[in-house]
């Protein structure tokens, strides 16, 4: 017995790992792009966002004054300064570019017949016997610590310059009204399949259940000819239909589902008190299908939130129209490298819908097991 | 903040025109047969027979519009020429079977069909026995459904950042790259080796769908009956056997329709392609080639439609499926 117990905490020790292991392999690619998102562009394309946290070595130099500041301490002639930037430390400097590191703080070197000494704060001083008659200031190449900086930065040059700001309100005005209509339409028919007696039911279910299914590409090029046939043309309209058109039988489905599951007693006493069908679905199946409802509107959400394709096709392509994920998108084409810019607009879009997601999960898991184990 | 406003007004009008119409059609129908008086049996019934379509009517309309109609509507456009002026017959899917992209779109997209959801599944499988037998659990859980809330545009940003190139021997700034050279490899410009580059993108969407894998299969599991369990460990299996030969065959349902939702989204796939590739480099998929088709250049709405039409034909059986099962369900 002993041995298996022996065993088994080897094995918990295991699963521990394993799941670590995983857990760690799924959020390390947001984990870098949220990191970066704090990062300047320097730092960004200096290192990998994994070494942000220890500090970071550059190397550079720094020109000395040139003749006119020098001044004169007794015999000698004499250039003072500093080669440090804000924040930095000093690791090593040199005299020339191949060694930039080559003599460490308070040592001396010769440059140019001058002696160099750089102290530890970043001051250095050149001296020379001679005066200095040199119009450019002589190169002291140094190495520099950087201790582990962010910055907020390229939020506010993404929130203004890159159109991100705008592009927040415009996804906003798409998907609010977007997530509430649908969800009031398919309140409405799922009470009636799920709890109406009328010919053609398990047709229509049947129906509801297919266009589950149907891919969005289908009704792209019909939708397009029809909006502008009747005078839609591309704008806010025309997506809060489309979108609403495409959530639908999921919210039907959902819906209908729970409602099925509520009660039949409480619905059949209603009735033989005399409470209208009206009365029925609005103070008894709508309040209780709270949950349902709620699920359905966090899939719309994310789902309207995060659609690229249907934006594109139904709203315009201009920077006044475009939603987040569409600037995204141009800006990858245009700012491919521009990483600063491009890891923090992408979190900007990404961030509404993260904490939609964690202050909502449990409705959202509550939806997809509602969702799909029963088949869909 | 007049787009503000004018979301605002548009939800107004939208539910109050909901209200409207529902309530409205309610008390109409109410006075038209009254519930009481002389023929309040009849009428009881003769409003029962209308009412079911009154609580549907915007429903029907909506999904006879919006889903119904387009799928006819572009089977009839995929008969015509580029601007659907005139009926050409076949002659689309003539062009499509001899089209070399087409057919590299059909072996990408098959692909994509044989590994998404296969290793969405398995790794969603393997997350949820795992976190399902440790404490941090719920946390763990958490952590990797994540993805599914991030948009395939934010994905694919997110990814190519790890796919990122910088000439070698130079500090990588990619997640990949810089473990390939830390181990001493040499960096690679990953999405653009072919076919490999198709697997860099299908790992996206493998990141995203696996959460989804976990959460169904973790309720699945929990769903097994304990006595199968014990029975097993009394009889002196093993964790692996009893994983693989008691707790498996048992959820092989919900893996089916697990299986079949991701392979859904997997067939429909076109932002992470679009944003990441762009069909290029030989990563041609369905619905990015339909998207061409409809956008660049000068659109042509009969190939476009050909294609879409082939994306409905290849979902066909697993609609078919579902609606059987659902039937079964209902009887």
């Amino acid at each position: 017995m002993e041995g298996m117990a022996g065993q088994k905490s080897s094995l918990t020790w295991l699963v521990n790992i394993a799941a670590l292991v995983l857990v760690v392999m799924w959020t390390i690619p947001t984990a870098g792009l949220f990191v970066s998102s704090f990062r300047d562009r320097d730092q960004i394309s200096a290192t990998g966002w994994w070494k942000s946290m220890t500090s970071s070595e550059q190397t550079g130099f720094v020109r000395t004054g040139t003749a006119d500041d020098q001044t004169q301490d007794g015999d000698l002639y004499v250039l003072e300064g500093n080669v440090l930037g804000e924040g930095q430390s000093l690791v090593g400097w040199g005299t020339r570019s191949r060694e930039p590191a080559a003599y460490k703080a308070g040592e001396t070197a010769e440059l140019d017949g001058a002696q160099l000494t750089v102290n530890e704060d970043g001051s250095y001083r050149l001296e020379s016997t001679a005066p200095f008659e040199m119009r450019r200031g002589e190169r002291i190449f140094v190495t520099t610590a950087s201790p582990p900086h962010f910055t907020l930065s390229n939020y506010s040059r993404v929130l203004s310059a890159e159109g991100i700001g705008r592009a927040f309100m415009n996804t906003m005005t798409v998907t609010i009204p977007a997530t509430i209509i649908p969800i009031l339409i398919a309140a409405f028919a799922a009470y009636a399949l799920a709890w109406m007696e009328f010919p053609g039911r398990a047709l229509l279910t049947a129906a509801v259940v297919g266009l589950l299914v149907v891919p969005l590409q289908v009704a792209l090029i019909p939708l397009l000819r029809l909006h502008n046939e009747i005078g839609i043309g591309k704008g806010y309209l025309g997506i809060w239909l489309a979108h609403t058109g495409f959530g639908l039988p999921l919210a039907i489905y959902l819906l209908r589902n729970y409602m099925a599951g509520l009660p039949r007693e409480v619905i059949e006493s209603a009735r033989v008190d005399g409470a209208t069908e009206f009365q029925i679905f609005r103070k008894i199946i709508l309040p209780l299908s709270f949950p349902a409802l709620a699920s359905f509107a966090i899939f719309q959400f994310l789902w309207v939130w995060n659609d690229l394709l249907v934006a594109t096709v139904f709203l315009g392509n201009t920077r006044e129209q475009l939603v987040m994920t569409g600037v995204l998108r141009e800006l990858m084409g245009s700012k491919g490298g521009e990483w600063e810019i491009l890891a923090t607009s992408a979190f900007i879009s990404i961030s509404v819908p993260l904490l939609v997601f964690f202050a909502m999960q449990k409705y959202l898991v509550r939806g997809l097991l509602a969702g799909s184990v029963k088949g869909g | 903040m007049d787009l503000f406003l004018l979301a605002v007004v548009t939800i107004a009008v939208g539910v109050l025109g909901c209200v409207a119409w529902f309530w409205g059609s309610n008390y109409i129908l109410d006075t038209v047969f009254p519930p009481r008086g002389p023929n309040a049996g009849n009428n009881i019934r003769r409003a029962g027979m209308i009412r079911p379509w009154l609580f549907l009517g915007p429903a029907i309309l909506f999904l006879g519009i919006y889903l119904v109609y387009p799928v006819l509507n572009s089977l009839w456009l995929s008969m015509r020429n580029a601007s659907s002026s005139t009926f050409v017959g076949a002659s689309n899917y003539n062009w499509l079977a001899g089209d070399a992209k087409f057919r590299e779109s059909m072996i990408n997209n098959f692909f994509w069909l044989l590994v998404v959801p296969a290793l969405s599944t398995l790794f969603g499988l393997i997350a949820a026995q795992l976190t399902d037998r440790i404490r941090w659990g719920n946390i763990g859980k958490s952590l990797i459904f994540m993805p599914m809330a991030i948009s395939f545009v934010g994905a694919g940003v997110i990814w190519k950042f790890i796919y990122e190139y910088r000439e070698p021997g130079t500090e990588q700034i990619g997640l990949l790259n810089a473990i390939v050279q830390a181990f001493g490899g040499t960096p690679q410009t990953w999405l653009t080796i072919q076919p490999w580059n198709n697997f860099y993108l299908m790992i996206v969407l493998v990141w995203i769908q696996t959460g989804f894998a976990m959460v169904i299969l973790s309720a699945a599991l929990r769903g097994i009956p304990e006595e199968t369990i014990e029975a097993a460990v009394l009889d002196g299996a093993s964790p692996w056997q009893i994983f693989f030969k008691i707790k498996v065959p048992q959820i092989m349902g919900t893996i089916a329709v697990v299986w079949t939702t991701i392979t859904i989204v997997v067939l429909k796939v076109f932002d992470i392609v679009f944003v990441m590739t762009n069909g290029q480099w030989g990563t041609q998929v369905l619905a990015n080639l339909m998207y061409d088709w409809m956008f660049r250049g000068t659109p042509d709405y009969g190939r476009g439609s050909a294609i879409a039409i082939v994306l409905m034909i290849l979902v066909l059986p697993i609609m078919i499926w579902n609606i059987r099962n659902v039937r079964k369900e209902m009887r």
